[in-house]
C-alpha cells in the first residue's frame, strides 16, 4: 500500500523573508488520481507546487517522491512536470521542437523523439500542428502544447499551475474535460492548482482546500461540498448562508429563535457553532409550510434559476437559488429538509472534524 | 486634413536636420572621392584604395573592431546575466552607465595617466620586482581602453534582452530536465540573441573608425580607417582620399546594419 503512495509532505514550513507561506503542512498523494490544490490568491497552494517541482526549498520538514526524500533534489532531477501558468512555452522554437525540448536532453534518437511527440500532440489533439511557430498558436492552442510538452516525458506527476485562468470561459470548461479525461486515460497523478471552486468541483478525486498556508479541509468534492469544516471552506466552495447557532443535543440545532431536527451529533450541548444552508438546498414554500419566513429584497434572474435575497425576522439575509418565481415585497415561506443543515464547530481542526465525520457513519452501521 | 498639416509642420525640424547634417554630408563626400590631390575629376582615389596599404589598413581596423567588440561581449553577457539576478538591478545598471556619460577624451586622458611609466599598474610591477614595462602605447593598452569605453554600450541592450524574458521560461527548461548550461545554451542565448547583435552593432560600428584613442592611447601604432581620414583630411590635405575611405566606411557599416539587423520573426 505504502508504494501507492506518490508524494508525501511531512511537516513541510515554508517562510519567505520571514513570511510564513506554508505552515507545518502534511500530506500524501496517491498514484493516477486527480488533485486539485484549491485556495485564494496567496494561500501557499503554487508554494506547495513549486516544491513538489524542487524550485523551492523547504524551511522546514521532509519532502518524499516515490519513498525517496527529494527536498534538495534540483528540478531537473525529478520525474515532474509542470504546465505554466503563463504556458513558457519557448517563443524561439516550433511545435515540435517545444514538445521534443525534454526528450532531446534526454538524448533520445531521432526516431523516437518523433514518435512520441506525434503521439503527445495526438493526445492534445493538435496533430498536424508540427511546424507551427508558437507565435502563430491561440492561446488554447498554446495550452495543449504546453500540455503535450509534460506529458511527453511520461513524467510520475504532472504539475499544473493555474493552466486555464488565461482562457475564457467556453474554452475553459472545454479543457476541463479534456484535462480530466487525459488524465484517466494516462493513468499519471495530476496535481491541478486553481482559485476557481466549480474548477475543482468538476475535475477532482480529491480537493484540498487551502488558506493562510494551511490546509484546511481534503476530501471528495462531494464530501467538501456537502460537509464544509468551517465558514472559509463554506464561504470559499459555492455560495452559501452561514447563519449563528446553538447545538440543543445530538439531532437538534436552534438558529433564528426556532429549534430545527438536523443529522448532525457529536458536539456539545448549547454548544454556539454556525450552520450552513446551501442557497439551491432552500425551497420557496407557502408561509404556513416554510420552517422561517422571509421578506423578498431582490430578484434576479440568473438563466438557470431565480436568486432571491430574502431577509428573516432576525435580520439574517437568505441566498436563494430557485426555479420558482418570487416578488420583492413578498412574504414567503423557506423550507429546507434536516440534511440540508450542515453544522459547523468554531475552531474545529480537520482532525476532529473527520473523527467526528466517522463516529457518524459508525453509528449508521450499528444501527 | 487640418492634422495632416499640423503634422508636417512638426516634421520640419527633423527633416532640416537630417537634410543639413546627414544627407548632404554624405553627398559632398561621395563628391569629393572623385577628386584627386590636384583637385581633378578621377577614379584614382578608388584605385588607390584597393592597394596592398589601404587593403591593410581596412583588415587591422577590422581586426581592431572584432577584437573590442569581442571583449566587450564576453565581458558584458555575464556582467549583464549576473545583473539581471541581483536584488537592485535598475542600480548596479545605473553605477555601470555611468562612466560613459564623461567625455571620451577625459577618459583617455586618465589612462595615459594610469597606463604611463609612473601610473599605479607599473608602480605594482616595481615593487613585484619584474620592473616598468611599456604599457601605453601597446596594442594591449588600445584594446584594453577601448573595451572599457564600449562596455557600457554592450551591456545595456543584453540586459533589456534578458530582464524581459520571463522567469517561468527557465524554470520551465528546468522542469524539462535541463542543466544550468544546457538552459543557457538553448534557452537562455538564443533568446537574447537580438540584445546581442544590437550590442555588437552599437561597439562594432564605432570601432571600425576610432581615431582619437589610436593616437592617445595607442600612440599611432594602430592605424584604423578612422585615423587615415583623419590624416588624410587634417595632414595630408588629401581630402579625395579621406572621402574615398569615408565611403568605404559608411558601405561597410550598412553591410554590418544588415548582417546583425534583427528580423522581425512571426510577423
Amino acid at each position: 500500500m505504502e508504494n501507492n503512495i506518490i508524494i508525501k509532505f511531512q511537516h513541510v514550513t515554508k517562510t519567505y523573508h520571514d513570511d510564513l507561506v506554508l505552515d507545518d503542512v502534511s500530506f500524501e498523494l496517491e498514484r493516477g488520481k486527480f488533485y486539485t490544490l484549491l485556495g485564494p490568491s496567496g494561500c501557499g497552494k503554487t508554494t506547495i507546487l513549486r516544491l513538489i517541482a524542487g524550485f523551492t526549498e523547504a524551511t522546514k520538514g521532509e519532502i518524499f517522491f516515490d519513498g525517496k526524500k527529494v527536498n534538495t533534489i534540483p528540478p531537473n532531477k525529478r520525474k515532474v512536470n509542470t504546465v505554466f501558468q503563463d504556458y513558457a512555452l519557448f517563443p524561439h522554437l516550433n511545435v515540435f521542437e517545444n514538445v521534443a525540448f525534454g526528450l532531446r536532453i534526454k538524448k533520445f534518437k531521432q526516431k523516437i523523439i518523433e514518435e512520441k511527440v506525434k503521439e503527445a500532440l495526438s493526445f492534445v489533439n493538435l496533430s498536424g500542428y508540427e511546424d507551427r511557430d508558437i507565435k502563430q498558436m491561440s492561446g488554447g492552442q498554446k495550452q495543449r502544447v504546453a500540455i503535450a510538452r509534460a506529458i511527453v516525458n511520461e513524467p510520475d506527476v504532472i504539475l499544473l499551475d493555474e493552466p486555464l485562468s488565461a482562457l475564457d470561459l467556453k474554452l475553459r470548461t472545454q479543457m476541463q474535460y479534456e484535462l480530466r479525461e487525459l488524465q484517466r486515460r494516462l493513468g499519471i497523478t495530476f496535481v491541478f492548482v486553481t482559485h476557481d471552486q466549480e474548477e475543482a468541483l468538476a475535475m477532482s478525486d480529491e480537493i484540498f482546500v487551502i488558506n493562510e498556508g494551511k490546509i484546511q479541509q481534503r476530501g471528495t468534492p462531494l464530501d467538501i461540498y456537502d460537509e464544509p469544516i468551517n465558514r472559509f471552506v463554506a464561504d470559499f466552495i459555492g455560495e452559501s448562508n452561514i447563519i449563528k447557532g446553538k447545538m440543543i443535543e445530538d439531532f437538534l440545532v436552534e438558529f433564528v429563535g426556532k429549534q430545527f431536527e438536523c443529522v448532525d451529533q457529536g458536539i456539545r450541548a448549547n454548544e454556539s457553532v454556525e450552520i450552513v444552508i446551501r442557497p439551491e438546498d432552500i425551497e420557496i414554500t407557502t408561509l404556513e409550510k416554510g420552517k422561517i419566513h422571509g421578506h423578498v429584497q431582490s430578484v434576479l434572474f440568473r438563466g438557470v434559476h431565480y436568486e432571491i435575497v430574502c431577509q428573516d425576522i432576525t435580520g439574517n439575509e437568505w441566498l436563494i437559488h430557485t426555479t420558482k418565481k418570487a416578488f420583492v415585497g413578498e412574504e414567503i415561506g423557506l423550507f429546507f429538509t434536516p440534511e440540508s443543515i450542515h453544522v459547523m464547530r468554531l475552531g474545529e481542526t480537520e482532525e476532529e472534524f473527520d473523527l467526528r465525520l466517522q463516529s457518524y457513519s459508525e453509528d449508521q452501521t450499528n444501527e | 486634413m487640418n492634422n495632416r498639416k499640423m503634422r508636417n509642420l512638426f516634421m520640419i525640424p527633423y527633416a532640416l536636420w537630417i537634410i543639413l547634417f546627414v544627407v548632404t554630408p554624405i553627398i559632398l563626400v561621395a563628391y569629393y572621392s572623385f577628386f584627386d590631390i590636384e583637385g581633378y575629376f578621377s577614379f584614382a582615389n578608388y584605385k588607390k584604395f584597393f592597394t596592398p596599404v589601404y587593403l591593410k589598413m581596412t583588415l587591422s581596423s577590422f581586426w581592431y573592431a572584432f577584437l573590442i567588440t569581442f571583449f566587450s561581449l564576453i565581458i558584458a553577457y555575464p556582467t549583464a546575466l549576473f545583473l539581471t539576478r541581483t536584488k537592485h538591478k535598475q542600480l548596479w545598471l545605473l553605477l555601470i552607465i555611468v562612466p560613459s556619460w564623461i567625455n571620451l577624451l577625459l577618459k583617455a586622458y586618465a589612462f595615459i595617466g594610469i597606463f604611463g611609466k609612473y601610473g599605479p599598474p607599473n608602480q605594482f610591477l616595481e615593487w613585484l620586482g619584474i620592473g616598468t614595462k611599456q604599457i601605453l602605447f601597446t596594442d594591449f593598452s588600445f584594446i584594453f581602453v577601448s573595451v572599457y569605453i564600449f562596455i557600457p554600450f554592450m551591456i545595456l541592450p543584453i540586459f533589456n534582452a534578458l530582464n524581459e524574458l520571463p522567469s517561468s521560461i527557465m524554470d520551465a527548461a528546468t522542469d524539462l530536465g535541463a542543466s544550468k548550461w544546457t538552459t543557457f545554451k538553448r534557452v537562455i542565448f538564443p533568446l537574447t540573441i537580438d540584445g546581442v547583435k544590437t550590442g555588437c552593432q552599437i561597439v562594432f560600428i564605432p570601432a571600425l573608425s576610432l581615431f582619437m584613442l589610436t593616437r592617445l592611447i595607442a600612440g599611432n601604432r594602430v592605424i584604423t580607417l578612422g585615423t587615415a581620414i583623419e590624416q588624410h583630411f587634417l595632414v595630408t590635405q588629401d581630402w579625395g582620399m579621406g572621402a574615398t575611405i569615408a565611403v568605404f566606411l559608411i558601405i561597410f557599416m550598412f553591410i554590418i546594419m544588415i548582417l546583425t539587423g534583427t528580423r522581425k520573426r512571426g510577423v
